[in-house]
């Protein structure tokens, strides 16, 4: 299963970045290769306007299964992320992303 | 003949000024006051009249039509605004992204995007005795306001001609302001003598000269501050045609949403200099 | 590290006032972000000292390119904004109507059409008197006001926020509801509504109520210039009531507002009285947050 974080960081000790169209980083951690993916988000916040939608086309793309937040996806990139099936966990706000894992596999988060 | 009503900062009195100044002039010459501050209209506070006209107004966006569309991507990459993306097996349009192009819609090999209509907000028009108010709100989530400022224009040229046109315009020096004082004769700017307003009297001085309009002050609330707007004023060969002195009973009948060009004589002295000057610059223009 | 954004809906009510006034109220760990990019006064309260200066760059505008271009008008079928003119034997596109979609750069045959990006304002960062860190920015006259800007001076202040330990980020926000007020809403903690006891005031704060809902954020009320009109004032209590909205501060209409700003200090720092409001109403933000 693959799982995307959103990051402030590159590394598993990166704090999670609360927003999801302007995370800074989307780090994709498959639990079965134990590969991960790292993918420079920044220059989505370039754009004046829809950066929800394209940061969730990109983890659409990728073939993501659940995408571990803090807030949520906004309005646009929320209706991306349903089409796809992708499942979407909030409350990770203040966690690093290896405690944002270990907090979703123990049922700690929120599912949207 | 088109009079915008703008200013740099909020809260300086355009609203208090258009809504006098048109009920003032509609005594004796044909006056249509319009609200362009869609975000935030007030004017309709202070001029209560008969709803003789309402209407929805609309933008257009793409809807998609899967029946045809061979999933090329030609939409997406031609949007410049990110509002059209194709993900997976579908095509996703934002239509609150959108700018209305056509590009997409119109570049389509299989019409697979045609436009559709999205409400953004109404536009009213009110008959208060002798003056035309017509007024443009926009519905609260939709974040662009250029589209109805334009078509609140475009009705308005229609269907009132040969009027004087007072236009309340929102404060800011951005697109929305831009929009507004578009096609207009005269630029009156509304500030206050104190240093933010100098500040932002400005910036809307820098994008009004930018624009090619012709522009004159007004300042509203005059004594509160210093000298530093009317210096500026002066040194710029900006002329100055009305100084309404502060008062608090203004803004007592103010905050009741009375109008007060007949109330006090000397805010009455001052529109009667405005409608010298408009009257003047109507010859000229 | 938490957000506290402060907006108005209607002009002239107070808002960098107040928000100035609570950047000298709070404890050295604030940063300060002034997002009224249109008209960004905060500063001028501030003896604000220029560490940084950025270009920012956000619409674009198409060009012709002369050498290429064949004169078929193409460009001209196109434009939805009408930008492009026809004059002196050339087709001309107006920088003040292009809305830069690139519809025309896209179907022209020649190839001869560019969109360039354009530097639409200017992001700062500045030191202030208060010893906290200011990040502002001006948008140039005329360009369009997407958000971008405002989301961008926000975020610098929270990645310094990040960076520094610093546990809040103060925004001043613009006026109306549209995008960028929106833009400044987003990620915030709580919002504090300076509003007045006016028609227009109680129009726009009830507007700015129904926006601040859609994101579910909670909010505090401050009323300012209260005795204008005490009945108007009791009709925002009511509604703040209705909305369960607790009410912050009430302060009166004072000359001292002006006078402050003149002084270039914060009306905290001019006026005792109305110190002690506004720092009874920041105790209580930080309480609720």
């Amino acid at each position: 299963m693959k799982i995307a974080f959103t990051s402030t960081g590159n590394s598993w000790d990166s704090k999670i970045d609360p927003r999801f169209g302007r995370a800074e980083f989307i780090f994709i951690y498959d639990d079965e290769t134990k590969n991960n993916d790292i993918v420079d988000n920044s220059g989505v916040s370039e754009h004046a306007h829809g950066a929800g939608p394209m940061t969730a086309q990109i983890v659409t793309e990728k073939k993501v299964d659940i995408i571990i937040t803090g807030n949520g996806p906004g309005g646009n990139a929320a209706r991306v992320i349903e089409s796809s099936g992708i499942k979407v966990f909030t409350g990770a706000g203040d966690m690093t992303v290896k405690e944002a894992y270990d907090a979703y596999k123990k049922g700690n988060l929120t599912q949207s | 003949m088109k009079i915008a009503i703008a200013s740099g900062k909020g809260g300086t009195g355009k609203t208090f000024l258009s809504t006098n100044l048109a009920a003032f002039l509609s005594k004796t010459e044909k006056t249509a006051l319009i609200d362009l501050d869609v975000e935030e209209p007030n004017s309709g506070l202070f001029i209560l009249g008969e709803n003789i006209h309402s209407e929805d107004i609309f933008r257009f966006s793409p809807e998609w039509d899967r029946t045809n569309c061979i999933m090329c991507g030609k939409c997406q990459s031609c949007c410049n605004f990110h509002a059209v993306l194709k993900v997976k097996d579908a095509i996703m349009v934002f239509p609150e992204l959108c700018h209305s192009c056509y590009a997409c819609s119109e570049l389509c090999p299989t019409n697979s995007l045609p436009m559709k209509k999205y409400k953004i907000g109404v536009l009213n028009h009110y008959k208060f005795n002798e003056l035309d108010f017509v007024e443009g709100r926009l519905d609260i989530g939709q974040e662009q306001a250029v589209p109805l400022i334009s078509q609140t224009n475009d009705y308005t040229a229609n269907r009132l001609q040969k009027v004087i046109g007072i236009y309340d315009c929102p404060p800011g020096t951005a697109c929305p302001t831009v929009e507004s004082v578009k096609d207009s004769d005269l630029v009156i700017l509304v500030t206050e003598p104190t240093p933010f307003g100098l500040h932002d009297l400005k910036l809307i001085v820098k994008a009004m000269k930018q624009l090619g309009k012709k522009f004159v002050v007004v300042i509203n609330r005059s004594g509160i501050g210093d000298d530093s707007v009317e210096d500026f004023c002066n040194s710029e060969n900006i002329q100055i045609i009305a100084k309404i002195p502060n008062d608090r009973r203004i803004a007592e009948e103010y905050s009741i949403g009375n109008l007060v060009f007949d109330k006090f004589d000397f805010v009455r002295a001052e529109l009667e200099n405005i409608k010298a000057y408009i009257l003047k610059a109507g010859g000229s223009i | 590290m938490k957000e506290i954004v402060v907006i108005s809906g209607k002009g002239g009510t107070g808002k960098t006032s107040v928000t100035a006034s609570f950047a000298y109220l709070s404890s050295a760990n604030t940063v300060l972000a002034d997002c009224d990019v249109d008209a960004s006064d905060m500063h001028l309260l501030l003896k604000p000292e220029l560490i940084s200066s950025e270009d920012f760059f956000s619409s674009d505008l198409a060009v012709i390119d002369y050498d290429k271009c064949a004169g078929c008008g193409r460009c001209f079928e196109v434009c939805r904004f009408k930008a492009v003119s026809f004059e002196l034997d050339k087709f001309k596109i107006s920088d003040n109507n292009c809305e830069g979609c690139g519809y025309c750069a896209n179907v022209c045959p020649s190839s001869a059409i560019t969109l360039v990006k354009q530097n639409d304002g200017n992001l700062y960062i500045s030191d202030t008197r208060l010893g906290k860190k200011l990040f502002h920015a001006e948008l140039g006259p005329g360009a369009e006001n997407s958000g971008k800007l405002v989301a961008k001076v926000k975020n610098n202040a929270k990645k310094y926020a990040r960076e520094n330990n610093l546990n809040i980020v103060l925004v001043d926000g613009s006026p109306g509801v549209g995008c960028p007020v929106i833009s400044s809403l987003s990620g915030a903690n709580f919002v504090v509504l300076v509003t007045e006891p006016t028609t227009s005031g109680i129009h726009d704060l009830s507007r700015v109520i129904q926006l601040v809902k859609k994101f579910h954020i909670k909010m505090g009320c401050v009323i300012n210039k209260t005795d204008i009109n005490y009945k108007a004032s009791d009709g925002i209590k009511k509604m703040l009531v209705a909305e369960n909205i607790p009410l912050l501060a009430e302060l009166p209409y004072s000359d001292n507002f002006t006078h402050a700003m003149i002084k270039e200090v914060t009306v905290a720092e001019y006026d005792k009285g109305i110190r002690s409001m506004l720092q009874d109403a920041w105790d209580k933000i930080n309480n609720l947050i």
